[in-house]
């Protein structure tokens, strides 16, 4: 690891200011995906800004019936809570899909929406990737890519974006809270939180350099039935190949959002529409322009074929 | 180099480190409580598992300064050779280890898995989150998944999960 200076921030302002201003600070919250980078050196901030003391961990219901999340508020912790469980089980049912138990204790609400992708060749510094040297080249492309992405991707990265948690969020289009150094607050739909790569995927959030997410907000509750379907290489603790986050309604209609494929949480409105017509009209629709390589064109018919698994159990 | 202070095994402690110190490192390098291990050191393997402020962590991803003004319990404080803690007892009993390397993480971490389960944190095998989660075998086996024992001991420890777990009533 290179070294690094550290402090705890006071206030959430105070933390965007001291980012915002000095070259290479970072901020750090539960530090599990930040701290092993460092260690294999993709990342190398040389100041770390604690965050865990400013009060980002509560669960606040807001005026429009919603939930306010506290950026800090751990992984554990929001799929416990009882509202969630209640009201956004897809929500529930994404996050304890993800990671081990001792990495959702740790791991934050904000940190969660900001992971990095796990792309091999975005980990391994001897191979080339836009995402750590802009310009340097992607030796995903033409490599090893049965994990990598099918939309959403471009020429220069064919990374996905790794999160669950994410995927439901996106489904119940979730608003991403951020506050700057000068005290600026901005509300960010969290369809326009993740970015889809261009020419450009070491840019991978909307968020401007020392802008802070303090809270997740989630729109009233949906109702219907919430699924979060993930197949993965093994049971438990693996990243999605696929994952399908759903809520449908007695009436059939819906909304289904999918992981694992793209540069981000992947849904297409246009798409679920198509719900009542099947799984494979949906993915049709929603994975149109897919870009897939031999090894992982197998994740369009996987796609279909949990998104039907899923709408099968909705009916029953 | 900064100052940390923290309790680890209900005594206060007070280190001063290179702020790249993982939480791992400060307890095993500095503290020498060597029972908790350095496995992968990447968050992957388990065998770094302690209780950190009653929840179970990685301490290879933690970096020693997040945790100033913690408690932390590490295998040595659950219990001693004389003075086993149940988890370790049964361990023992169902030999829920070969090699012994990743035990120290496994019986932390199946200490804390029978508190989640108390305290209701639900699971991805559960199928009602608005039920109780039980302490069955298909919930050890999911909330334990990031413990791995290349030995492969995985259907004792569950075992002694239950064994304890049923002690508990």
């Amino acid at each position: 690891m290179k070294p690094f200076t550290y402090e705890r921030a006071s206030s959430p302002v105070e933390a965007a200011r001291i980012v915002a201003n000095r070259p290479g600070a970072r901020f750090l919250a539960g530090g599990t995906n930040l701290l092993d980078l460092m260690k294999i050196e993709v990342e190398t901030p040389t100041h770390l800004v604690d965050v865990q003391d400013l009060g980002l961990d509560r669960i606040e219901e807001t005026p429009e019936g919603g939930l306010r999340i506290g950026a800090l508020v751990s992984n554990t912790d929001l799929a416990a809570d009882e509202r969630i469980r209640r009201d956004y089980a897809v929500l529930a049912r994404a996050i304890v899909a993800g990671a081990s138990g001792q990495l959702r204790n740790k791991a934050s609400t904000a940190g969660n929406l900001l992971q990095r992708t796990r792309c091999p060749y975005f980990y391994d510094t001897n191979m080339a990737c836009n995402k750590r040297s802009p310009g340097a080249g992607c030796a995903a492309i033409g490599g090893v890519t049965r994990q990598l992405g099918v939309i959403g991707v471009s020429d220069k990265c064919i990374a996905t974006f790794p999160g669950d948690m994410p995927i439901a969020m996106r489904l119940l289009d979730a608003v991403v809270e951020t506050v700057d150094g000068e005290g600026r607050r901005r509300s960010i739909p969290i369809a326009e939180f993740h970015r889809t790569w261009g020419d450009t995927p070491h840019v991978e959030t909307a968020l401007h350099p020392g802008e802070l997410v303090t809270a997740v907000t989630l729109p009233a509750p949906l109702g219907g039935k919430h699924f979060y379907e993930k197949v993965r290489d093994r049971a438990s603790y693996a990243f999605a190949l696929v994952s399908v986050a759903a809520v449908i309604q007695p009436d059939g209609s819906g909304r289904v959002a999918f992981g694992g494929v793209a540069s981000k949480p992947w849904r297409v409105e246009e798409a679920e529409a198509l719900i009542p017509l099947g799984a494979a009209a949906v993915v049709a629709r929603a994975f149109e322009g897919a870009t897939p390589t031999d090894d992982n064109a197998f994740k369009l018919p996987l796609a279909m074929r949990a998104l039907a698994f899923v709408l099968s159990q909705a009916k029953s | 180099m900064m100052p940390v202070r923290f309790k680890v095994n209900g005594e206060s402690r007070e280190l001063t480190l290179d702020p790249r110190t993982t939480l791992l490192d400060a307890l095993r390098e500095h503290l020498h409580l060597t029972g908790t291990k350095k496995g992968c050191d990447h968050g992957q393997c388990g065998a770094c598992t302690v209780i950190a402020g009653g929840r179970r962590i990685n301490a290879c991803l933690s970096l020693a300064l997040q945790h100033d003004g913690d408690a932390i319990t590490t295998i040595e404080g659950l219990g001693t050779p004389d003075k086993l803690h149940p988890m370790q007892a049964a361990f023992v009993k169902h030999d829920g280890y070969q090699c012994g390397y990743c035990t120290p993480g496994q019986v932390c971490s199946a200490v804390a898995v029978l508190d989640e389960i108390a305290r209701g944190v639900p699971s991805h095998v559960q199928a009602d989150l608005l039920q109780r989660p039980q302490a069955s075998n298909i919930e050890m086996r999911e909330r334990m998944s990031g413990n791995i024992c290349r030995c492969g001991a995985y259907s004792n420890i569950a075992e002694a999960m239950a064994d304890v777990a049923g002690g508990r009533g």
